[in-house]
């Protein structure tokens, strides 16, 4: 879907002048932003430049200090939002290293929204929970596995596959490829391209990598000084900001958009 | 656990139905086939007769929503129905959902089994054999350490050159000596209390009241102000060294300093166990004082002995000996939580849990030998009359 002819719907995530700050350091300051269903929203920044703390004031984690955040409509930023239940149906996280609960296997993980908000029979959960796991590209035997006997890819993957459990609309992704090889990272990106089409996700994702920008995003939004600046990558390395400008026409930058040009 | 339904509501619930037509059949699907909706249409699929049918059509084209629960379910009785030699003719999709669809007819899916681990009667003997010779092989490794350690600090003070790492050793009698004056004082104080209470009610019945001063003064200087206190630093500074030196461990800290030429057992050990020792003699000190006040302030208002009387029965009772025998101890358990704690903090691996892990374990395993130890102690000091 092209950004334009997601402008004239409703927004996904609307977030409205959202101030986030931990002592004297502001790290958001009167940040808008949007995010339109069907789409793959890139969030990149430096270090410490409030990417994480953004996902985690979307998603109720953490609480701003001023602003307003609506996903599909309902506030998850204020102290009187009532509670997150029924959003938090409506969308998967997949937090960086996976944050799988290690006393479970990997199919008891992906099955703990199952078994929290569905009534479905033990068998079903075992269907679907493989189902899940063919779906982000797990060997089936993983299920049996405990977290601490699979690589750092694999988590990441089942880590997806749990948020994938309930079928959500709205995927957060925190630095999926991140700590991933290459060719894993480039699988990933596949993964998060053709579950977008085929599931119609719309996804929130922070990185740092170029090429996943590059292969997944259709619109980036770049956290720098402490507001926010929407573009494509072609737009966007034309943007006379010093800091954008080196991220995307440094020396890594050119290398990941010139080799696919 | 809330309504679930509430919350997982649909536009239109989902229906099946059967039409049949001889021996071919139309099997229609309507609705929103969401993953709320699964588990009734399980059942509803589970429940489908098509006995004498043996052509079928899935017709979903009505369907409303449809996620990855809702179309695996359709792809799975389309399976279920061909294994019943049922041959399933076509399955009809809103052109919007076949890409969802195809894709998961396209992955291979393996049976759901062994998901859930189940622990049995033979994973019991199992784990309670393994555990046996686990602590065997703690032991002998404990002791390798302890010998390690020993030649490397000799290796460390003979060496010229080398200066010992008083900056390390003076933070660290900081952080196991003085910030345990509190709680050591506080716990000490209580159990001379509880202690004197004790003593005094027991000791009324013989009209001996007076004996609780011996009692006080002999029990506590001799067993327990060195026991409690070496039980509250196990916990306290053993637990620390495990979990500092484990943290080092995970971000690779001491693979660092090994790289660099660094001796590990010098700066990390040595001004620990060093430390612990000065730390343990002098908190033992102090909880025997504290913990004597605390049972002079019972009998005063319990039975009214005045604070000059205590001192004099208390004077009687005890010698410097008894004092000694006490302090005596206070060093050589120091030394083994030091080392447990140690010994322990380089065990653990690269990963977080494995911390929480191997403190758990020093805490246990320390408190364990200090009280083995003080055991060895009251054998030892009765057979050589002290």
């Amino acid at each position: 879907m092209s950004a334009e002819g997601a402008r004239d719907q409703e927004p996904v995530i609307q977030i409205r002048q959202l101030v986030n700050a931990f002592g004297d350091s502001i790290v958001h300051d009167h940040l808008d932003l949007d995010v339109y269903r069907g789409e793959v929203l890139g969030v990149v920044g430096g270090s410490g430049a409030g990417k994480s703390v953004l996902l985690r004031s979307i998603i109720g984690l953490n609480r701003p200090v001023a602003g307003s955040i609506k996903v599909f409509g309902q506030e998850t930023a204020k102290d009187d939002s009532e509670d997150l239940h029924g959003l938090q149906l409506r969308w998967g996280v997949l937090f960086q290293e996976g944050a799988l609960f290690s006393s479970q296997t990997v199919a008891q993980n992906i099955q703990v929204p199952m078994r929290r908000w569905t009534p479905m029979r033990e068998e079903l959960m075992d269907q679907l929970a493989a189902m899940k796991l063919a779906l982000v590209g797990l060997p089936a035997d993983s299920g049996a596995k405990l977290p601490s006997e699979i690589s750092g890819g694999m988590k990441k993957r089942a880590g997806l596959a749990r948020a994938l459990a309930l079928d959500p609309e709205l995927l957060f992704l925190d630095e999926p490829t991140s700590g991933l090889d290459p060719i894993s990272a480039a699988q990933f990106d596949d993964l998060v391209r053709s579950l977008k089409q085929s599931l119609g996700l719309t996804v929130f994702l922070v990185t740092h990598d170029l090429d996943t920008l590059r292969a997944t995003c259709d619109r980036i939004a770049v956290l720098v000084n402490r507001k926010v600046k929407l573009g494509t990558i072609d737009t966007l390395s034309r943007d006379p900001d010093p800091w954008i400008h080196e991220y995307f026409c440094g020396p890594r930058g050119r290398a990941a958009l010139t080799e696919h040009a | 656990m809330r309504n679930v339904a509430v919350h997982l509501a649909v536009g239109a619930p989902a229906t099946v139905r059967l039409d049949r037509a001889g021996r071919t059949a139309r099997l229609v699907l309507a609705g929103d086939w969401l993953v709320g909706e699964a588990a009734r249409m399980d059942e509803a699929l589970r429940a489908l007769d098509t006995a004498a049918v043996n052509e079928l059509v899935i017709d979903a084209s009505k369907i409303g929503r449809l996620d990855s629960a809702g179309a695996w379910l359709i792809l799975r009785t389309r399976h279920l129905l061909e294994s019943k030699n049922v041959r399933v003719a076509d399955v009809l999709l809103p052109q919007n959902f076949r890409p969802l669809y195809q894709r998961l007819e396209s992955e291979a899916l393996a049976p759901a089994a062994g998901f859930h681990r189940r622990r049995s009667f033979a994973d019991f003997l199992e784990r309670t054999g393994r555990g046996t010779m686990h602590i065997f092989h703690q032991t002998y490794e404990l002791v390798g350490f302890l010998g390690r350690i020993t030649v490397e600090t000799w290796e460390a003070i003979l060496s010229p050159g080398h200066e010992l790492p008083w900056p390390a050793f003076i933070q660290q009698i900081e952080e196991t000596g003085l910030t345990a004056l509190p709680i050591v004082g506080m716990l000490a104080f209580l159990l001379g209390i509880v202690l004197a209470y004790q003593g005094a009610d027991q000791l009324k019945r013989f009209n001996a009241e007076i004996y609780t001063i011996d009692f006080l003064g002999v029990g506590f200087l001799r067993e327990l102000g060195g026991l409690v206190t070496a039980i509250i630093v196990a916990g306290r500074s053993g637990s620390a060294f495990t979990a500092h030196i484990g943290t080092m461990r995970v971000n690779e800290e001491t693979d660092a300093m090994e790289t660099i030429g660094l001796n590990i057992a010098e700066i990390l050990v040595l001004p620990r166990v060093l430390a612990l020792i000065v730390s343990l003699f002098f908190l033992t000190f102090y909880a025997d004082v504290v913990g004597i006040i605390g049972g002079m302030v019972m009998t005063y208002f319990d039975l009214g002995i005045t604070f000059p009387a205590f001192m004099r029965e208390l004077e009687g009772a005890i010698t410097l000996r008894t004092l000694l025998v006490g302090l005596i101890k206070a060093p050589v358990f120091a030394f083994v939580i030091a080392l447990v704690g140690c010994f322990e903090g380089l065990r653990v691996e690269r990963n977080a849990g494995s911390v929480g892990r191997l403190t758990t374990r020093s805490v246990v395993e320390s408190i364990f030998l200090i009280i083995a130890l003080d055991a060895a102690f009251s054998v030892l000091f009765s057979v050589l009359g002290v």
